[in-house]
């Protein structure tokens, strides 16, 4: 095996665990979408397959408002807008489709995320845009023999910081307990005469704005073209399965050993594989626990 | 008749929707009612990716095509008739061979040109060779299209894999990067990337190299960490890139991020993904079958005109369509015929044409190869780059003055082709 070869430098158990490390962080770009996807997804039933356009979305803000804003600001100022743009389509689409068949939600998401790749393309061009880490976030950490860029480790503070902050919303917050009570039992929460609807738009702009600011933060490192915003969805659709719909921790373990199973795949220098075993994973977790790892039985959803 | 009217009359919602019903079927069905054949066109039909990973460099194709077709009709037309291209999304394999069928049988087109990847522009051929149809080849690479898949009807203006490896290569050995070093190669896992590491294996083993490692990658993985990890652990002399379209950029965008330094080729390449890594990211030793910055007459008025168009400078799948368009037109001008043929028969004996190279060009009688100069790129450091167009600077034409331009092309037994 071509791994022998490769390991000269350094004792195999070494490159093994960093491999290991490096998949764990690796996660972590599945999470920030597949977090959003989850959320619309529980709460009204919209399979969103223009989830992947928002992300690009935000991938494009950021090229046009870095130069004038700096990196930092467009930061904050794409996803934010991104989230606008999300409130725009819950309002205007998503809403007409809240109970009806998931295979309308599913065809008008499809349309959508189409319009939005050729706005893209039509505004921007079909070739790929550059954009590069700012300079000040450049460089790499070294943890003993482990290298890590400075940059995929801010990146994955950011991550946790909103990990975290989206739990604290929706587990210790009045908002939180309006949106959980939703997922479960829509009837009753109306029956109690509290309207979703505020909420919806909310969950909708946040889900959304998420992928606006994955779009951000992985501009820098990936190659910057209309099509994008396909590369990520398909991934992240596997890792919103394995996790369990209406699962938020489900997710986030999900990504995360999504992330693992990969880096361990190419630690054992099956790289021609990383990509088929995350869908051998998910054929798994379907044959075996068709809900997902997490999955809470959602009634109106069987 | 009053009384009719008013109950055909329509609302102005309706009316709308009646327009726009109307608009919609006439964009579908429009091809067959504006192109029946009429004697003062010569239409062709230009057929290329314009969606999904390769669509990029199948929008500077489309954009080159539209060029050329205007210039030649400035310039007269072919036959005195006017120049038309009938320009499709080719998508994937299969449509590629619909579509080219429909072209050839329903519109009637002289020939068909274009095409970047190598599994599409094989289902092209077949239909071409069935229909004994012309198809020029604009950017699919594979050795395997002009040896064991070649077909009397298709002509590659796009140059072989193993041109690409062996311009490259030339630069590799004169660096010392080839004999007794090891490399880390990276290759795309379909038929071009194995077609790709196929070559370059035989040239490495050929010049005395050996490799650390060669790892398959899949078509759509994004994240390279993993591998980048494995590169530092196995210290290589020279890591080699044979993947493709956007994963080059996604590679040096995070070559860079890591801090790597080890020193980086490629065999398969193309100008848009160094303008896409930009200036901070792009680095290594390339192939180039032609690039803007070429100083021959020819070259600078092609650059000149498609900058003027289109406000930025073309890339190499552009030099591609365009010269295939420019050099079908010329052919049919000094025939006086459209017919396939003829056409055939005066490529196949050596006719020359001006490639916007040095040295003029012409098809190879044995596997329809267009035998030109090939050139390698070095990266620039980010501080002497000016703009974000000219990241690298330039090689001579590979092969030099004094040789045969035949010597980077397959040679004995390397790809053989049986025309049928």
């Amino acid at each position: 095996m071509s791994f022998h070869a490769a390991n000269e430098g350094q004792p195999l158990l070494t490159l093994f665990i960093q491999q290991v490390l490096n998949g764990l962080l690796d996660g972590v770009y599945y999470l920030l979408i597949a977090l959003g996807l989850s959320l619309i997804f529980s709460l009204g039933g919209i399979v969103n397959l223009a989830h992947g356009a928002f992300y690009a979305i935000g991938a494009y803000l950021t090229i046009v408002l870095a130069p004038h804003i700096g990196f930092g600001g467009a930061m904050v100022a794409s996803p934010v807008l991104v989230a606008l743009i999300g409130i725009v389509v819950e309002r205007g689409l998503f809403q007409r489709f809240y109970r009806s068949d998931p295979i309308l939600s599913l065809l008008l998401t499809f349309g959508l995320a189409m319009v939005a790749e050729q706005s893209l393309r039509m505004i921007f061009g079909a070739p790929p845009l550059s954009f590069s880490i700012p300079p000040a976030l450049r460089g790499q950490i070294f943890i003993g023999d482990f290298i890590y860029s400075r940059y995929r480790a801010m990146l994955l503070l950011i991550a946790a910081a909103c990990v975290l902050g989206l739990w604290f919303l929706l587990q210790r917050t009045a908002f939180g307990r309006v949106v959980r009570a939703g997922v479960q039992n829509p009837d009753m929460v109306g029956a109690l005469g509290i309207s979703l609807q505020p909420y919806m738009v909310a969950v909708a702009g946040i889900g959304i704005g998420l992928a606006g600011l994955a779009g951000v933060l992985l501009a820098p490192i990936y190659s910057i073209h209309p099509a994008m915003g396909q590369e990520i969805i398909t991934p992240a659709f596997v890792v919103v399965v394995i996790g369990g719909l209406g699962s938020f921790w489900g997710v986030v373990v999900a990504a995360l050993m999504v992330g693992l199973v990969k880096g361990i795949t190419i630690g054992l220098g099956f790289t021609q594989w990383s990509t088929a075993v995350i869908y051998l994973m998910m054929l798994l977790v379907l044959l075996f626990r068709p809900r997902g790892l997490f999955g809470e039985r959602i009634q109106r959803f069987e | 008749m009053s009384e009719l009217l008013k109950t055909t009359r329509l609302s102005r919602r309706q009316a709308l929707a009646g327009l726009g019903a109307g608009a919609a079927t006439g964009l579908i069905t429009s091809p067959s009612i504006i192109l029946a054949q009429t004697p003062d066109v010569v239409r062709f039909g230009h057929l290329t990716p314009r969606t999904g990973f390769l669509g990029p460099l199948g929008e500077y194709g489309v954009m080159a095509a539209e060029l050329a077709v205007e210039e030649i009709n400035a310039a007269g037309g072919v036959n005195g008739r006017k120049l038309e291209a009938l320009k499709e999304d080719s998508v994937n394999p299969q449509t590629a061979s619909t579509k080219a069928e429909r072209m050839i049988e329903r519109d009637k087109v002289a020939c068909i040109i274009g095409e970047i990847s190598s599994a599409s522009a094989l289902t092209i051929a077949q239909v071409a060779g069935r229909t004994k149809t012309l198809f020029v080849n604009t950017g699919a690479n594979s050795d395997a299209l002009r040896g064991e898949s070649c077909n009397r009807y298709m002509f590659h203006v796009e140059h072989q894999n193993s041109m690409y490896v062996k311009s490259c290569g030339r630069s590799l050995m004169a660096q010392g990067l080839v004999k007794g070093k090891k490399w880390f190669s990276l290759t795309a896992d379909y038929a071009f990337g194995h077609d790709l590491l196929r070559v370059a294996k035989r040239f490495m083993e050929a010049n005395g190299g050996q490799f650390a490692a060669d790892k398959l990658v899949p078509t759509d993985a994004t994240d390279f960490s993993a591998l980048l990890l494995e590169i530092r652990a196995a210290k290589p002399d020279l890591v080699i890139s044979n993947l493709a379209g956007n994963q080059i950029t996604n590679f040096l965008k995070q070559y860079s991020e890591f801090g790597l330094t080890f020193p980086v080729a490629g065999f398969g390449f193309d100008t848009a993904l160094a303008w896409a890594a930009g200036k901070d990211n792009f680095g290594g030793i390339w192939p180039s079958v032609w690039h803007h910055l070429i100083d021959t007459p020819s070259s600078k008025a092609f650059v000149a005109a498609f900058t003027k168009k289109y406000g930025k400078p073309p890339e190499n799948q552009a030099w591609g369509d365009y010269m295939a368009v420019k050099i079908m037109a010329q052919s049919m001008n000094e025939l006086k015929s459209t017919d396939t043929p003829k056409i055939l028969e005066h490529w196949e004996k050596g006719a020359k044409f001006d490639v916007m190279k040095p040295r003029q060009g012409y098809f190879r009688a044995s596997d329809h190869q267009l035998i030109s100069e090939m050139y390698t790129i070095t990266a620039l450091p980010a501080a002497q780059v000016k703009n974000q167009w000219d990241l690298f600077t330039s090689s001579p034409p590979v092969p030099g003055p004094d040789e045969n331009m035949e010597v980077i092309a397959t040679s004995g037994d390397e790809a053989v082709c049986k025309m049928s």
